[in-house]
């Protein structure tokens, strides 16, 4: 039998106190504060939000900070969800069609889960018609595919991607 | 919309891995001045293309260690507002994501818990508790991967 959590990393989990966690509140609602800023509105000095922000960086719960791009902006006004289900008939199926996924540009996110989709991708396309280029040339091209369901976004209705803390 | 060049991209691409970095310092890497760069990511974020900043963390490290994406059907028998749906569904801190689809659901949602427990918890008391829900589908995240996309 294969173990399925077998390759799970064990992750030592962080302690965080009050300050710790205004101030992962506070820069989850803007990344962009100043270290007063930040320091005002979690309710504690400049110095020691310095040195907690220093900490959680090199503990690793702050990884970073990644610019958001609009895509629609861009003129990727089309946003699908891909989901997969893998043909498990050959032995390396899931690895392979992960492999081939990740050389198509206009993937964005690549996810395996446990359920009933064993794969979704994240797909971005300028109008239907390209939408339909990419469905056609790219990803029904894409190896061990058994059934795909797509999911159109009409509207995103929050994206804030915060860890409750 | 605006004409990007090779540079913009690069720019973009840099952006999305570290939003930390300076003109200067992003200048130095396309090979531009620093007063140049400025301009270029000004002109970014006035065409709406740079849209803001987002905090990378390390759920695992704060305790998250499930994330669980839903897919939501409403019920069609009660006259169900799209509107009063949504304004629940946003409130609860544990969704991390909602997006309106149009397919074999009606709203794909992004959860996040401490544990497969925490997650019945949020699912029943929060998720299963909302106006107009219907039918819904769980599907366990394992690994996560994410691109720069076609820039």
């Amino acid at each position: 039998m294969k173990l399925l959590f077998a390759d799970w990393p064990i992750i030592a989990i962080i302690m965080l106190d009050d300050v710790d966690r205004r101030i992962l509140r506070q820069l989850q609602a803007d990344p962009t504060l100043t270290m007063p800023e930040l320091a005002e509105r979690a309710r504690t000095t400049p110095a020691r939000a310095a040195r907690r922000v220093e900490r959680l960086e090199a503990e690793g719960v702050i990884r970073g900070r990644e610019a958001v791009i609009d895509w629609a902006a861009l003129g990727f006004a089309v946003h699908v969800s891909l989901r997969i289900t893998v043909d498990k008939a050959a032995p390396r199926a899931l690895d392979e069609l992960m492999a081939a996924a990740r050389k198509v540009p206009e993937v964005v996110e690549l996810q395996t889960f446990l359920g009933r989709v064993d794969l979704r991708l994240a797909v971005l396309a300028r109008d239907m018609g390209h939408y339909q280029e990419v469905y056609r040339d790219r990803i029904l091209t894409l190896p061990h595919i058994a059934d795909i369901e797509a999911l159109l976004t009409l509207s995103v209705v929050k994206d804030a991607d915060e860890v409750p803390v | 919309m605006i004409a990007l060049d090779e540079i913009d991209r690069r720019l973009l691409g840099m952006l999305v891995q570290d939003a930390g970095q300076s003109a200067g310092a992003l200048g130095r890497r396309v090979g531009l001045s620093q007063p140049a760069t400025w301009r270029r990511l000004r002109r970014l974020r006035e065409a709406g293309i740079l849209r803001g900043q987002r905090l990378r963390l390390e759920p695992g490290k704060l305790g998250f260690g499930v994330t669980v994406f839903l897919g939501v059907k409403l019920s069609r028998k009660a006259g169900v507002s799209l509107e009063a749906f949504e304004r629940a569904v946003s409130g609860i801190p544990e969704v991390q994501r909602v997006e309106h689809v149009l397919g074999l659901y009606d709203y794909r949602l992004r959860v996040i818990a401490r544990d497969l427990a925490d997650f019945e918890r949020v699912l029943r008391r929060r998720i299963m508790t909302l106006p107009g829900i219907g039918d819904v589908e769980a599907n366990v995240l394992l690994t996560e991967e994410r691109f720069p996309g076609p820039l």
